[in-house]
Order: structure tokens, then sequence, then C-alpha cells
């Protein structure tokens, strides 16, 4: 089976690209981070790309909102053909995941439902979290065990929904905090995915997790260590294989 | 006409900055203000029609976030914008955002707008303004609808002023020294006068100003590199030498480069080197504390970029005024340590976060000392690969890149080397710098990139372009053109291009036929460049504005020609056999110091603020500042003491150890500088560091070295502190001094920092997997100590909260003093840990035992029961409290301890175990429950402002 090909797609102040390429790579992908000033010349790029994560940062200094002028440049660029790129990657059922900022990006962009707002503390906050995953036809929590421990590094992390109940109805709740929630996020949602389930959502970081190592736990091997991140990113490529 | 329109956005719920602002008035003494609101405000200007406005309207309000309005809000209010010609990055990115629009819109600006509920009169508005919405260092603000500043429409006179100079009497150069504030000494004075008589010309603005940012204190280390005279006449040699001569005393094979140019480069792995730099930025910080913290981070990176290494970890120390400090006794204009404190944090956090580089180990200090004089200790770790910075050749291209040049920051060298008074605030607005942390993680990507050619660079820092290129060209010579720099904004005098201290830039020097490349690679990164002119080759720097040469300066002179100073020093007779104090402690005494220390506001929990800095990011951090397993509540994870970071994919990586202990300094200041660098060192050893691996660097914040008693606490820190680093074979590479960090009121009273040296340790880990944390691991294990444990009281905690013990006595007693055995122990720690001997490591510092097992349990979530100290000491307020240096608390298998043993000599004490009963039992006293260290420990979360930490860890209480 050949590797799938993944775009990670970063703007200036994305810091996590180089992680999420690596956690593809490991998961069987061969990745490329893109920059978006690169993406806005060559649209084409997205419609060969059988993965797209938008990777965590601050694209813009998040200085009017988090994700917006990314989310801005991605509807708009190239007179509008890389939003429409993306749409039609989406159509196709190809997998989009969106992490942290990247997820502030696919609600601003309307390819996720929801807004994301300032932390309930005012600040940023950075730490362990463990996520349940409620049953959900999402592609990338397919099969996963739980709870997944992640990082969480975000300041503006507040799941908003105007219904969220009709949400979970519709089982649209992918991730959710496990015990104490960090951000004030209704009914603790950590992510969420669309209707067809192959677009993510989620604020915590499982690129961050790729190798046991890097789970607080996982320096000695004597030591149990959960379910990495890595297995979210194994999901994503195994569906977009199996497409 | 072109329009102005504005729009004022508000969040739907509540905006998290409504409680800290409501915070913070009470703390001004407004206990009145109990509603209030903020909005943000976006001003733009240019035609837009009912289309274009509501394409800005999508684009800033989320309607399931906020709303917003083109109607200026009625109401009372107060509304804050930063003042013209202060970096408006929001601004900045809405111009941007406009661009991808099309919209017509030719200038952005921002700003904030915090009304009121009920009846808060014009008055009481604008002293609320005055005192707490705003810091008037940056920012104005009307108590009414605020008219936007847009920058731009100077124009510059580009005129150069020959300063009449060389026929000046000793008054006159002393008051040409003020009016321009250029902070020379009397002799600098005579000698610059000297050079341009026998030049037959008079200096120009720009030459004077060069020389004043080139010879301050803050550049040129005039106290460090002074020879010191004690009052019987015996000389000594410089501070500096004496550091530099103790790096080549140990010469260690993995030194690379020490005490030169921007950062100490070592090596431990062949084909990588590691880039150690901490810098302090004080006096910024101290006016305008986010913008300072900020750009102190934003400063040390670049030097770290300035040494061909790219950022991997960051340090920060921070020193602050007491929290409960009351409004009323401070003088006027300055900031409430709580104020200074939450806006430090938050630069910090802001910076580091933005570049996507871990913050991962640093200190937290509260005393009274630092209430006029806050310190903050920035520290960067880079890697490369062994390519030496380089020299510029003749013909090379002087390339600025990074952010454009504005008038920010003008004279910081300058303005840091000083004392602050009175006035400080108010005419430092031009001297603080505002980052721009994009701009540095575009510069990071940028010069990690492999296709970059350049043959060497610098940063700018203090001096800006005058001392980058005049660094750079000495020993080469540069010719440039200031009308070349990118600038922000028109209107900037020729002096003020050469001597900004604009942050995110740097200097290249570039192959001219790596010209093209260059602008190539920085096209791809977006990264903007410009071609100033030429190194040349004549030693001369020439500095030119629309070709008209406005410095013209040997070299020589500018880098060499400072004459050298002597300094007179007192050196300090401290305690050093001590009137023998007993203290017999009862178990409910023992038990209320323990949980009094475990809450102490300097050794409580740093999660807080911890949680606000991104420790995870490049997924390298190996070990964490805090031990916290994910899925336990957060009053369960507890400080390891020291922080690793490993590449994911690499088995080896390094540590860094802080060592910082400033209430030794009080007493003892030769003792306290071996003390610092024993502990730095003992943290990174407690987490398994190699100990013959270590470099060290220092960095000294003192008050005015012209008091020969300041100066001589300084060198007899120094002494300490090159003592114990020949002691531990670990050199330094690299330092920084600050010195002046005193404060003058209005009645001339002067107020200085207690001596503050902060040594960093930086060495291998060989293995990742043969690392400890400080969590205890499994129940039956035992725990050892070794080290010696001595009645040396004077500086330590326990001194600090029961004073009434030493009542009666003639003095405090003794700093911990040199435990010279601790070299030879500490290589034996290391080896047991290498061969997996050791399950949990935590070393004794402030708080002594008690606080080390404690620590160990919060974030092991299992028991202790210490059942024998006999051998530690005689008397338990000793074996408990004492703050001897030197020692670490290890637990072990019972089955490894024989080996143990053997591997550490004769100093292993086994002093009880590890239980399963939640609880410290020490001795026969009755037990101390573990949730009552975990909420001692974590309670006083509630001063650092986390409502939600402090709420998740009042739940967790209740939960336990």
């Amino acid at each position: 089976m050949s590797r799938p090909l993944a775009l990670v797609i970063s703007a200036p102040g994305t810091n996590r690209d180089i992680a999420a390429a690596r956690a593809l790579e490991a998961a069987g992908a061969n990745a490329r981070i893109s920059p978006v000033a690169e993406l806005l010349t060559q649209p084409a790029l997205i419609d060969t790309t059988q993965i797209i994560v938008i990777a965590g940062g601050f694209s813009h200094a998040d200085a009017l909102g988090a994700g917006r002028v990314l989310a801005l440049e991605l509807t708009h660029g190239d007179g509008g053909r890389v939003g429409e790129a993306l749409r039609r990657h989406v159509d196709r059922r190809r997998p989009l995941l969106g992490i942290c900022n990247g997820f502030q990006v696919l609600t601003r962009m309307g390819l996720l439902e929801g807004a994301l707002a300032h932390n309930e503390s005012g600040e940023f906050a950075c730490g362990w979290v463990d996520l349940e995953i409620p049953e959900s036809n999402c592609v990338w929590t397919a099969g996963l065990d739980q709870p997944l421990s992640c990082v969480i590094a975000h300041g503006e992390g507040r799941y908003v929904h105007s219904n969220p109940q009709e949400l979970a109805q519709r089982q649209q709740i992918a991730l959710r905090y496990a015990g104490s929630n960090p951000n004030g996020s209704m009914l603790s949602i950590a992510g969420i995915t669309d209707p067809t389930g192959v677009v993510l959502g989620m604020m915590p970081h499982p690129e961050d997790h790729y190798l046991p190592r890097q789970h607080p736990q996982g320096l000695r091997s004597s030591q149990s260590v959960r379910p990495v991140g890595l297995a979210m990113f194994i999901a994503g490529v195994t569906y977009a294989s199996s497409l | 006409m072109t329009q102005v329109w504005r729009l004022t956005v508000t969040a739907i719920d509540i905006d998290p900055r409504d409680q800290a602002t409501r915070a913070a008035a009470h703390l001004g003494g407004f206990s009145g203000i109990t509603e209030l609101r903020t909005s943000d405000i976006y001003f733009l200007v240019g035609d837009l029609h009912a289309e274009h406005r509501s394409q800005v309207f999508d684009l800033l309000v989320d309607p399931l976030l906020s709303v917003g309005t083109w109607e200026p809000p009625s109401g009372p209010a107060i509304e804050v914008s930063l003042l013209p010609g202060v970096a408006d990055r929001a601004a900045q990115t809405l111009l941007e955002a406009c661009q991808i629009l099309h919209l017509p819109v030719t200038a952005a600006s921002t700003g904030r707008r915090i009304a009121f509920t009920g009846d808060v009169g014009t008055e009481q508005r604008t002293r609320l303004a005055a005192r707490v919405l705003a810091n008037p260092v940056i920012e104005r603000w009307s108590a009414d609808h605020i008219e936007p500043a847009f920058t731009g429409g100077d124009i510059s006179s580009g005129i150069v002023e020959k300063i009449a100079f060389r026929h000046l009497d000793t008054a006159g150069l002393q008051r040409i020294n003020a009016e321009r504030s250029l902070h020379f000494d009397a002799a600098e004075l005579v000698h610059l006068q000297a050079h341009y008589q026998s030049l037959g010309r008079e200096p120009t603005d720009a030459e004077l100003e060069t020389f004043a940012q080139t010879w301050s204190e803050h550049c040129s280390h005039k106290t460090f590199r002074a020879a010191l005279i004690t009052p019987d006449g015996k000389r000594s040699d410089s501070l500096l030498h004496q550091l530099r001569a103790c790096t080549d005393q140990i010469d260690a094979p993995f030194v690379q480069s020490a005490f030169v140019g921007n950062a100490g480069i070592i090596s431990f792995v062949p084909g990588i080197s590691l880039a150690l730099k901490a810098e302090t930025h004080n006096h910024p910080s101290a006016v305008e504390p986010f913008g300072g913290a900020n750009t102190g981070v934003g400063g040390v990176v670049r030097d770290i970029l300035g040494s061909r290494h790219l950022p991997v970890a960051l340090t920060d120390i921070l020193c602050f005024g007491p929290p409960d400090t009351q409004a009323s006794t401070l003088p006027e204009a300055t900031l409430h340590p709580q104020r200074i404190r939450d806006g430090v944090v938050a630069g910090v956090a802001d910076y580091g976060n933005k570049i996507g580089v871990p913050t991962v180990a640093g200190a937290v200090l509260f005393d009274e000392g630092y209430t006029l004089n806050p310190l903050v200790f920035c520290g960067c770790v880079g890697i490369g690969d062994g390519t030496p910075v380089g020299e510029p050749a003749p013909g090379d291209r002087v390339v600025v890149i990074g952010g454009r040049t504005g008038r920010d920051g003008v004279r910081g060298a300058t303005f840091s080397s000083a004392a602050m008074d009175a006035s400080t605030g108010h005419v430092a607005g031009a001297r603080v710098q505002i980052g721009d942390p994009i701009i540095a993680k575009l510069l990071i990507d940028l010069l990690g990139d492999p296709e970059l050619r350049y043959r060497s660079l610098t940063d700018c820092g203090a001096g800006g372009l005058s001392s980058a290129v005049g660094e750079m060209a000495d020993g080469v010579g540069a010719d440039v053109e200031l009308l070349l720099a990118p600038v922000k904004y028109p209107g900037l005098e020729p002096w003020e291009i050469w001597l900004s201290e604009a942050q995110e830039r740097m200097v290249l020097a570039v192959d001219p036929a790596d010209m093209a490349t260059l602008a190539t690679v920085c096209a791809r990164h977006g990264v903007e460049w410009a071609d100033l002119g030429a190194f040349t080759g004549d030693q001369r720097l020439i500095v030119r504005y629309a070709g008209t040469p406005i410095v013209d300066l040997d070299l020589d002179l500018l880098h060499r020609g400072r004459p050298g100073r002597e300094m007179l020093m007192h050196l300090p007779t401290p305690v050093r056999t001590p009137d023998p104090v007993q203290i017999s402690m009862t178990a409910d005494e023992v038990r209320a110091v323990l949980l009094e220390l475990l809450g102490h506001i300097n050794l409580c929990s740093r999660l807080p603020i911890i949680r606000r800095y991104d420790h995870e990011v490049r997924g390298a951090t190996a070990i964490r500042p805090y031990h916290h397993v994910p899925g336990t509540a957060l009053l369960t994870s507890g400080p390891n003491d020291a922080a690793v970071i490993a590449e994911p994919t690499q088995s080896h990586g390094f540590g860094i150890g802080i060592g910082v202990n400033p209430w030794f300094g009080l007493h003892d200041p030769e003792a306290m500088g071996w003390a610092v660098v024993d502990e730095a060192v003992r943290n990174a050893v407690a987490v398994g560091v190699n100990p013959d691996k270590m470099a060290l660097l220092d960095n000294f914040s003192w008050a005015d070295p012209n008091d020969p008693h300041v100066l001589g606490a300084l060198a007899a820190s120094v002494r300490g502190c090159c003592a114990a680093a020949v002691a531990f074979s670990a050199p330094f590479v690299s330092g920084k001094d600050s010195l002046n960090n005193t404060h003058i009121d209005a009645d001339g009273i002067q107020r200085g920092v207690p001596p503050t040296l902060v040594i960093t340790a930086v060495g291998h880990v060989e293995d990742v997997t043969r690392t400890c944390q400080a969590a205890l691991g499994s129940p039956g294990n035992l725990l050892v100590l070794t080290g010696r444990t001595m009645a040396e009281w004077a500086g330590s905690h326990l001194q600090m909260i029961r004073p009434e013990y030493w009542a009666q006595l003639d003095d405090l007693g003794v700093v911990p003093q040199p435990d010279l055995d601790a070299p030879t122990r500490y290589r034996r720690i290391h080896a047991a840990m290498s061969a997996g001997l050791i399950e949990a490591c935590h070393d004794l510092s402030e708080g002594g035992l008690a606080l080390a097992i404690a620590e160990m349990m919060i974030s092991g979530g299992l028991g202790a029961a210490i059942t024998d100290l006999a051998g530690s000491a005689h008397d338990l307020a000793t074996a408990l409290f004492s703050e001897s240096v030197g020692r670490h608390l290890i637990e072990v298998r019972p089955q490894n301890l024989a080996a143990l043993s053997e591997a550490l000599g004769s100093s292993v004490q086994v002093i009880g175990h590890v239980t399963a009963a939640a609880e410290l039992r020490i001795l026969d006293h009755s037990a101390i429950a573990l949730a009552d260290l975990r909420a001692a420990h974590h309670r006083p979360t509630a001063v650092f402002g986390d409502a939600v930490l402090s709420a998740a860890v009042s739940t967790g209480t209740k939960h336990e």
C-alpha cells in the first residue's frame, strides 16, 4: 500500500507544523509542510493531497482573534480558489484535521460549527489532559482506546455553540475533556467533527505525543504508558488509504 | 474627504479581562468599582461602502461570541489607545486583512473601551485610568471617546547636529552629558574631548550617541572590567578577569567559545553544539512590565540566533515585591508589585508561546527589596551544528533583516545603566521597546533554512544598528547608508535610525555572490531585508545619511579606547562562627512550620505561572518543570529540580538547573556565590545531568557599585562562585551583569536590590531514559539522605518565618558554607543514577529536608516515614529545616541499597522509607496527611490570580 500524501498548512506564527508532519510520517503518510503563501500560488496542491492538517500556533499573532486572518486567507485567497479546493477536499470525503489554531480556523471558515472564545480564566493554559472519545462517525477517532492523553496549549479554547445538546445528539462531539474542564468549554468539548466525520477540529495536541516517551510517565519503560496521540494520526492515515 | 470608521466590539458573555480589571481597580484602592465591561475598538480610514463595512464586521465580530456597533457607545467609560509610534500589531494585522479583502483602507488603529455601570464620575475615571487601566509609558486615554492616532506624517529634518564640545570646560561637558542623557563619567568625557581636539573637529550627535551606547555600563561592563582597590590599597584583578580565569583553569574540552560574542558555545556530541545565554531586562520591566519582559525574551532569543544557533528552550527568573504591598506605601509613578508580576509573566508567556520555544525552567522570588526594582532574567538555549559565527570579509554586504526601524527603545542601553527615580516612568516612553514575536518566529524559520548563506551575523540589541554594525565591523570596517534601512514610519532623524532599539532585527554579512539566494530565501519566509552598505577593510566606521557621513569613527577607539576604571571596594566581613542557637521544636511546631513553609510565597506551587508558559511545544520536553500525571487533579502535581530537553529523534539531551538565593547574599555574599553554583549543579544532577559535562551562566543584578560596600559584596560573590565553579569543574561560558538596580525617591532616599546572582547550569544527559524526577515511586522503597547537615541558619526560610528563635542571640548565624565533598558525591550519584539504582531524586534547598520529602510525596501520591535522623544532625530543627548545601534525598529499592551504598561511598544515611499510607510520619510524631501537604503547597495559587486553577485545586481538595 502506498503512503498517502499529507499537507500540513502553516502560516506566519504557526509553531507545531513540524510536530504534525513528524506525527503524520510516523503514522505512515508522506508529509509536506506548505506555508499558506505557497498554497495561495498553488491551490492545486490541495487537490493532489489525501490528508490535510492545519497546524497549531499563533497564525498572524492571533492579533484580531485566534485564526481569523488565516481563515480569511484560506477562504478568499487566490480569488477564493483555495477555499473552494478545501471544500472540494471535504466533499470528496478526504480527511481534514485542524489542531488548536487549526480548529479555530475551521470554525471561522464555516467548515465546523461553533466558535472558540477566550479561556474562562482569561489565561493561556498549558498542561496534559485526558480525553474521552464519545460515539461519533469521526474517521480520526475510529477505534481509538480511551482515555487519550494529550497536551493542551491555548488561550482561546472555550468551545461555544448555540445548541451544544443538539450537537451531542447528532454525535458530532468527537472529543471531551475527562475530569476537570481546562477552559470552560460547553459540555467539556475538546473536539468536534462535521456531519460526514472526515473533518475534525480539536484544541489538544496529539502531535505532541506521537512517541510514548513524550508522555510525562513515558520516560521509563517500567511505567505503564497510556495510548499515544499517534493513534489518531494512524486512524486518519488508515482511513485515507482506504479511499 | 476620507472618513474614519470606528467599530466597537464587545463579548456577548463575560470578557475575562473584566474580572482582572476589577481586581486591579480594587488593588489600586478603587473599591467602589463593581461593574465594568471591556470592548475592543477598531479604527479604519478609507471610503468604505456599506458592503465593505459588512465584510469588516464579519471579520471582527463572531456572532456566537461578540456584538459590534459602528456607533460610538455612550455612558461613562475610559478609552485607551497606544501612544503614536508604539507598535500596534493588531492595527497592522487589520490592515493586512483588509488587503486580503481588497478593501480601500489606508490606515488602521486600535484601542479598548472600559465602560462602567453606575455613577463613576469623570474625575474618578481619569484617576482610575492613570493608576490602573492604562500605562502612561505606552498608552494615552480619554474619559470620553478617544481620537485615533495614525502613525506617519512627520517629516525628518535630516539634520545632523555638530556638538560644540572641544572647547567646553568641565561644567560644560557635564551639561551636555546631562542634557543628552549620555551617562559618561568624568574621565570618559575628558578622553573624548581630547580625541576630538586631536582630530580638529567637533563630534556629531550620532557620534556622541554611538560612544554613549558602546561605552555604557550595559554594553561595556565598566564595573566588571574595573581594577578593584581595597581601602588599604590592595589591587585585585577585574571581576570579568576572575570569571574568565576560572574558565581557563578548568579548561573543559566541551567548551567551544566562552565570553566571546552573543552567547557561550559548548558541545557534548560531535556535530551538535549548544549556545547558552541569559540576560536581564530589569529597568524596562519596571516601567512597562509586559513590553519589558516580552522584549527581554526577544533579546536573548536573538542572542542565540546571532550565535548561529536555533532556540529550543527558554528560562526565566523573576523577582518581585510582595503581592500584599500596600499601594499607599509606593512612591509616585511606581507600579504595584502585583501589576508588575502580572505584566511580566504575561510578557514572558506571550513571546515564548508565540515563537514556539518552550519555557521550561526558572524561579519566582518575592522580597520587599524588589518592590521598586523588579528583576527579570531571561535565558535561552539553542542548538546548532558547531559552525562558528564567522567574521565579515571586506566586500561583504551589510544586510539588515527582520523588523522595521522605529522610534522605539532609543537610548535603551544608557537607560538600563542608570538608577531609576521618580521621573523614570515619564521619560522612559521612547526607551521602551515593544516586541513582535511573530517576526522573531519568521527570523527563526529563516535562519534555520539550510539554503540561507551568510558569512557572519549578530543581533540588534541595546544600541541598535550602532552596536550591531559597530561590533561586526570591528577588525574590518564598514560604510553604511541609513536611508536604506526600512522604517516603520517617516520622520525619524538620522541618529534615531542609527540608535533605535526596534526589536526583531539582525545584521548579516553576506558575500555579494550570495545576495540572490538571500533574496529568494527571505521571500520564502516573508522576512524583509535591506542592503545598507559594505564591510570595507579600513577599520573605520562610516555611517551616511543621504550620502553625507554623520559618523566617521576609528573602531579601535570605539571598542578599546574607553579609559579603564579603578573602583574602591569594602569587602564584607560575614559571620562565620555563630552564636550557637538551640531550637527545640515540638511535634505540633514541626507540623505548623512545615505547612507554613510549603505555603510560603517563595516556596509554594509555581504551577499557575508555569501553566501559562507553553512548556511542551517542540515535543522535546522530557523532564518538565512540574510533574503531573494526566487525568489527575492539578493539586497532585509537584515540582521537579530541573528540566531536560531531548529531541524526539535522539536518545541524548541536555538539562537546565537554576541556582539563586538573595537571602544568603544579604548575610554572606561569598558563601552565597558558592551556594547558588552548588544549587544549580545539584538541581541538574538530581534529574540526571552528568556533572562532568556542565557549563554555567552567571547573571548578577546588583545595586549601585559606586558604593564601596555594594561593590565589595559583588566582588565577594564573584570569589565564591569562581571557587565553586573550579571545584565542580563547571566553567562559566557567558554572563551578564545589571548594575544600578536602585531607586531614588523624591526625598533622595536610595533603595537597592538584595545581592542577586542567578546561576544557570546546562549539562549533558547521555540517556534520557536514565533520568529521574522527584515524585516518589513505590511503597517499601528506602529514603537515603546524602551530604552533611549543619546548623547554618542565616538567610534560611525557617529564620524568615520564625525570627523569634534568634531574638536573644547576638547574630543570625552563618550562611550555609561550601561542602568541599559535594563535587565527588555528585559524580557518584550520577553514576548510580546511570546504573539505574535510583528511583527518584530531589535536591534539598529552601525549607530543607522537610520540604523536600513533602514535595516528593505531593507529586508521587505516596506517604513517607522518617524513622532515623540520628545520623543527620543533633537536633530535629536542624535535621528537618537546615538549608545546608550539597544534599539530595534519594529513593532506592531495598534490593539496590547495597549497590547504592557502594556507589556513593560512606555518605549514605537511610532516614526512612516510602509508605502506601498517604501521610508523612516523622519519628513518633502524629502523622501529617498528604492532603494537608498538597493543600498547603497549592493553596496560595489564588495569589497568582489563576481563577480556574484555584477552583480546580479547591475542588480537588474537597474530593481528597
